[in-house]
């Protein structure tokens, strides 16, 4: 593996900068499931980052630990330098990590740009009651941040739904919103837990080019994990490679292909 | 100081209306746009200040006069200011289809040998560059959105933005140069190139002076009273000589404001919100706006449907003739008026059309039915006869005297003559200068003497003067049996009926005709769906029976009404097939401006023809498409073939 220590250039002349989270030995238990065992890899900044594995092998659970959802039982969790404290995760969000679900979890029943404005939810400093007479400072502040949610809906090319209820939407759409209302929180990390599931290939392509983007324009980092290999392979930096809770391997995506270990995870091994 | 010398108050060219305007109007709006869900809104002072830069930034770049600048994109203000600067350098503006692919581009580029390119957004440039290497003239490339280049080599791309800021630094002999070139512009300078759709062959470069675009303008604006208070909402394709009047040329001359649509998804609801005084539309959006209020009427409450069947019973018998200042009965009046408030506004309202003064609707045949429902509600929709060569102006109809079936008189200052042929000629001030790099082509269309051929068959009504168009003039031809085929005349009445989209007729030269049927997937979707039949795709629904069945019937109906007519009764469908791909421009078979072009669908679907005529039943094909990242796939089929009624005037009888 090539030596990262300083951070690195990609391919296509991206500056990867410094560690921006670090974890450390993880071990995650569920009474006597070990979902994930002692898992060792960093994110750096402005990096596009996968995790990859066949089902079950304790990627969504990964992202939860990175999200402060899970508290993993052994391991640290470094982020910005600095070992994090247990935290709920409304704190941890507060910090500059915000995420989107495997089954999509928006406000059915609200529109586009409400569900994005929820995302602003953490940053809003006027209380409930000033946003309920939405008068003077409460007025402003909405304002400022409806302005900012109105660039992401422009960026993510959303403008025709934006008052549309997202429960009538169609799927990738719904994603696409998911996406929105997550970049709405101006994340440093941003996780996306299959962020293509059940799109058909001209939503992968789109959804692709938004992630890409949004990784140069707004320079987020960003982790995901997906199953469709060639998406993987298109867009990520470095890979990292679960099975049953163990990682097989880590490295830019040539090296994991080339890794004798994936393969037989992915491919079944003959005993 | 506005240069470009007077002539009886019209002055002669873009450059020195924008001058004029920021003097004249200076701080009313000009343009607008919805960005970040508002609508911005820019002056005609700013207009110009923007422009004059942008002119100036382009000139440092190395923009030379006659230099051809492709402009690629959708509807934004600043592409069509873009265009004004380009022709303050006295270059010409190239507008082109932004959802041409690649090498259709590849070719409008490198004929025309454009040396600059200002494309709206990273999709376009990337386009441009993938065919750069056939483009040996090409030299700088201008683009607008800056999301996702910052990766892109800048050694010959540039941020429009960063153009103009350089231009506000321009020395003063940059300045000078430019006030030169300005002034240098008159009549006889060349305002734009637009390509032709090219409904056969490759497209042409029709070649368009100052005088063409202005006086055009003018004379239009002239004839419906447009001015400086009306509102137009651009969003068709600026490399369409309509868009190129209405959102350039009147806005040039006249000051119409020009109100731009946050994306293109958008459109509807924009529509809604600028309520536009004057409104054009090819006739398939005014069809897609009837289906949808059809729709949403057949899912209301019986008192609401009771009550818009009732009310617009009404106005199909009272409504045009109250458009057109007719008398008609005070208690006929006084029910419409009620009709007004509970039925005809909110319908109005809700397509964003209460504003319209005046609509035109062109491009192709519109169903009467169509066209009467608009009537009806007191939308005063009116029909265009026009073409990129005549500067959109061939023939309108006056307030008065719209009718379905004509396309009304000549426009101010046009003559028209019905050539021996029945081709229809005109020779106009908006008549084009040439083909570019095509003078074969032009001594075909154009004689010494100013008349140019249009290729479309018609006649003048004796009584009222009004034009008809029957078909294209390449295209009537005769059956077999002697008898005229003229298979635009058909496709149209087919096409009247929501469920079908687009129809082609084959027959000249043969004994009969056939037809190739494309269902509309949202009225047939919607039909499936209260008929409880289940679909998977376009093509599953298209081969349905009970979807056959209906088509048939509407094939049959047509034929009837084809058979009433003596000249064409031999046009009657006597077999069909209901295709299983949508037709589409990305395969080639429609234009950008989705005409049909039938050589090529016939060439490519042979064997359907063939199946067609010789009697089988069904036929498997395999079909290559195109899908929108330009990747190619196949899809195979068989299609059922069926047997229409014909008629023989009176009475009917089976085929075969």
């Amino acid at each position: 593996m090539k030596d990262i220590a300083q951070g690195y250039m990609t391919e296509d002349g991206r500056q990867i900068g410094a560690v921006l989270m670090e974890l450390k030995n993880i071990t995650l238990k569920f009474g006597g499931v070990q979902a994930i065992t002692n898992a060792s890899f960093d994110i750096r900044e402005g990096e596009i980052r996968a995790i990859i594995g066949p089902n079950g092998a304790g990627k969504s659970s990964m992202l939860n630990v990175i999200n402060g959802f899970y508290h993993p039982q052994e391991g640290e969790v470094w982020f910005h330098g600095k070992k994090r404290p247990s935290m709920p995760p409304s704190e941890i969000a507060r910090q500059g990590i915000a995420r989107t679900f495997q089954n999509i979890a928006l406000f059915h029943g609200m529109t586009t740009v409400e569900n994005v404005m929820t995302g602003r939810q953490l940053m809003m400093k006027k209380n409930f009651f000033w946003q309920l007479l939405r008068v003077g400072p409460a007025l402003e502040e909405e304002t400022v941040h409806r302005r900012k949610c109105e660039e992401i809906i422009d960026f993510l090319e959303i403008q025709a739904i934006r008052k549309t209820p997202v429960g009538s939407l169609p799927y990738g759409l719904q994603k696409r919103v998911e996406l929105a209302r997550a970049l709405a929180m101006e994340p440093k990390l941003l996780l996306l837990d299959e962020p293509m599931a059940g799109m058909n290939v001209e939503e992968k392509e789109d959804m692709s080019r938004f992630i890409l983007d949004v990784n140069d324009q707004y320079g987020t980092t960003i982790a995901l994990i997906e199953h469709d290999m060639s998406v993987v392979m298109d867009l990520a930096d470095r890979v990292v490679v679960l099975d049953y809770g163990k990682m097989l391997a880590d490295g830019t995506p040539d090296e994991v292909q080339k890794n004798q270990a994936v393969i037989d995870a992915y491919l079944g091994v003959e005993n | 100081m506005v240069s470009g010398s007077e002539t009886g108050g019209v002055l002669q060219s873009v450059p020195a209306y924008v001058r004029r305007n920021a003097k004249t109007f200076s701080n009313a709006p000009a343009f607008r746009e919805k960005q970040f869900g508002i609508w911005q809104s820019w002056t005609w002072l700013q207009v110009e200040k923007y422009v004059t830069e942008l002119a100036l930034g382009l000139l440092q770049l190395g923009a030379r006069e006659g230099d051809h600048i492709a402009v690629i994109g959708r509807n934004r203000p600043h592409l069509y200011w873009a265009m004004m600067s380009v022709q303050m350098v006295g270059a010409v503006p190239v507008p082109l289809y932004q959802d041409a692919v690649a090498e259709e581009m590849s070719y409008v580029l490198s004929h025309c040998g454009a040396r600059f390119v200002i494309a709206d957004d990273q999709e376009q440039v990337d386009k441009v560059l993938e065919v750069q290497e056939d483009l040996p003239s090409l030299d700088q490339m201008i683009y607008l959105d800056a999301r996702g280049m910052r990766k892109y080599d800048h050694s010959k791309l540039h941020d429009l933005e960063k153009v103009r800021e350089s231009g506000v630094e321009a020395s003063t002999t940059e300045r000078q140069e430019l006030e030169t070139r300005i002034g240098k512009l008159n009549f006889q300078s060349i305002c734009v190139m637009l390509y032709t759709s090219g409904t056969t062959g490759k497209p042409k470069g029709v070649v368009l002076s100052n005088k063409n675009i202005i006086i055009s303008s003018l004379n239009g604006c002239k004839f419906d009273n447009i001015g400086k208070d009306d509102e137009i909402l651009s969003y068709l394709p600026i490399a369409w000589v309509g868009d190129f009047i209405f959102s350039f040329g009147q806005c040039v001359v006249s000051g119409v404001r020009v109100n731009c649509p946050e994306s293109r998804e958008t459109v509807l609801s924009d529509l809604r919100e600028i309520g536009p005084s004057y409104y054009f539309a090819p006739p398939r959006i005014f069809e897609s706006m009837l289906t949808s209020v059809m729709l949403r009427i057949e899912d209301t409450s019986v008192v609401k449907k009771w009550l818009y069947d009732y009310f617009m019973a009404h106005a199909t018998q009272v409504g045009p003739l109250i458009l057109d200042k007719k008398p008609v009965g005070r208690w006929a009046l006084i029910k419409y008026k009620v009709g007004e408030f509970l039925i005809y506004a909110p319908i109005k309202n809700i397509l964003g059309l209460s504003q319209v003064r005046v609509g035109y609707t062109a491009g192709e045949a519109i169903g009467p039915e169509i066209f009467d429902f608009f009537r009806s509600l007191g939308i005063n929709l009116k029909q265009l006869y026009g073409q990129t060569e005549a500067s959109i102006f061939v023939t309108v109809q006056p307030d008065g005297e719209v009718r379905s079936d004509t396309v009304g008189v000549p426009a101010p200052d046009v003559e028209v003559r019905i050539g021996s042929n029945g081709e229809v000629y005109y020779r106009s001030p908006g008549a084009f200068v040439e083909y570019y790099k095509n003078p074969e082509s032009t001594a075909e269309t154009k004689d010494p003497d100013g008349w140019v051929a249009t290729g479309d068959a018609g006649f003048l009504e004796p009584d009222t003067g009004h034009l008809r168009i029957i078909d294209r003039a390449k295209d009537v031809g005769k059956l077999s049996g002697g008898s005229m085929f003229a298979p635009k005349y058909v496709e149209n009445k087919l096409k009247f009926y929501p469920n079908i989209l687009e129809a082609v007729l084959f027959g000249a030269g043969r004994d009969n005709c056939v037809a190739f049927i494309n269902i509309d997937l949202t009225a047939v979707g919607y039909w499936a769906e209260r008929n409880n039949i289940a679909y998977s795709s376009y093509q599953e629904l298209s081969s349905n029976p009970k979807v056959l069945d209906m088509v048939q019937e509407h094939v049959e109906k047509v034929n009837k009404s084809v058979s009433e007519d003596e000249m064409l009764s031999g046009c009657q469908i006597h077999r069909f097939l209901v295709l299983h791909k949508e037709l589409d421009a990305d395969d080639g078979e429609l234009t950008r401006t989705r005409k049909v072009r039938r050589k090529i669908i016939g060439e490519k679907f042979d064997d359907l023809v063939t199946a067609l005529y010789d009697g089988s039943d069904s036929i498997y094909t395999e079909t290559e498409v195109t899908y929108e990242d330009g990747r190619k796939g196949k899809i195979a089929a068989t299609l059922q073939i069926r047997n229409a009624a014909i008629s023989d005037g009176s009475t009917s009888m089976a085929a075969e």
